[in-house]
């Protein structure tokens, strides 16, 4: 498949001011190219909750977005401390995030959970101590 | 209604002007979590939660605008944020509920 556009962002260590400066400019790109709104919101919620992910629990890490004719791929990766129980961190309404996320709005376990409604393909590949890499799939 | 509607309603002040667009509906919430995943496109997102995730939650979701609700306001870094951004942000004293009522029945 031909690759129309690779985007590459680092997201900084606890830096909520700037948590969706990456997907605001996927966005843009996105429509930019005639892509479909509903596509590019996908992109933008899963991307943003990945952004917001990466900001509390990972210190930062790097994004990668690749657009191709059908599909926007979304590949998130960190040096975390990695997900212990995928199941759980799956599950709407669990969270390990601290008090101080939670009064910003967020930390409600709901990251994960939409991240993978919001995306055609989902893969989560983490390692305690190590990180985690997501890779969301969206077709256009 | 359009954005600029909510301006004729004395409870509103306006804090950040955006280019017109059309309120589609109105939703409610205060967690980002949960807003960034359900608030629709083209809606009048009425919340208490007055921060700069506010502003790029709006942004992603394509809200028609931004209320603050219970006298809640962005200082002025927020509100020269939301301009740059183009995104619509008003404010009322009034709560939560009366302030999304008074919008829905203005549709």
């Amino acid at each position: 498949m031909s690759e129309l556009m690779e985007l590459n962002y680092t997201v900084s260590n606890e830096d909520f001011t700037r948590a969706g400066e990456a997907s605001s400019d996927v966005k843009k790109k996105l429509k930019q190219l005639g892509v479909s709104p509903d596509a590019i919101r996908k992109v933008a919620i899963a991307l943003y909750e990945g952004e917001i992910n990466m900001i509390i629990h990972a210190y930062g890490g790097k994004i990668k977005v690749t657009i191709s004719e059908n599909e926007i791929t979304l590949i998130l990766a960190d040096k975390g401390p990695g997900i212990a129980d995928i199941d759980k961190a799956m599950q709407a309404g669990y969270s390990t995030a601290p008090d101080k996320v939670r009064s910003l709005g967020f930390g409600a376990g709901m990251g994960l959970p939409n991240m993978k409604k919001n995306s055609d393909k989902m893969d989560i590949q983490t390692e305690i101590g190590v990180g985690t890499t997501v890779t969301m799939v969206i077709n256009i | 209604m359009k954005v600029s509607d909510l301006n004729n309603l004395p409870e509103f002040t306006l804090l950040s002007d955006s280019k017109e667009s059309d309120i589609t509906g109105v939703f409610c919430c205060d967690l980002l979590s949960i807003a960034m995943g359900k608030a629709p496109s083209g809606s009048a997102w009425v919340t208490v939660m007055a921060n700069v995730n506010t502003l790029a939650v709006a942004s992603l979701t394509d809200v028609a605008c931004i209320i603050l609700a219970e006298g809640v306001a962005f200082d002025s870094t927020l509100i020269d944020k939301a301009r740059e951004e183009g995104i619509a942000v008003f404010k009322t004293d009034l709560p939560i509920f009366d302030a999304a009522l008074l919008v829905n029945n203005s549709l």
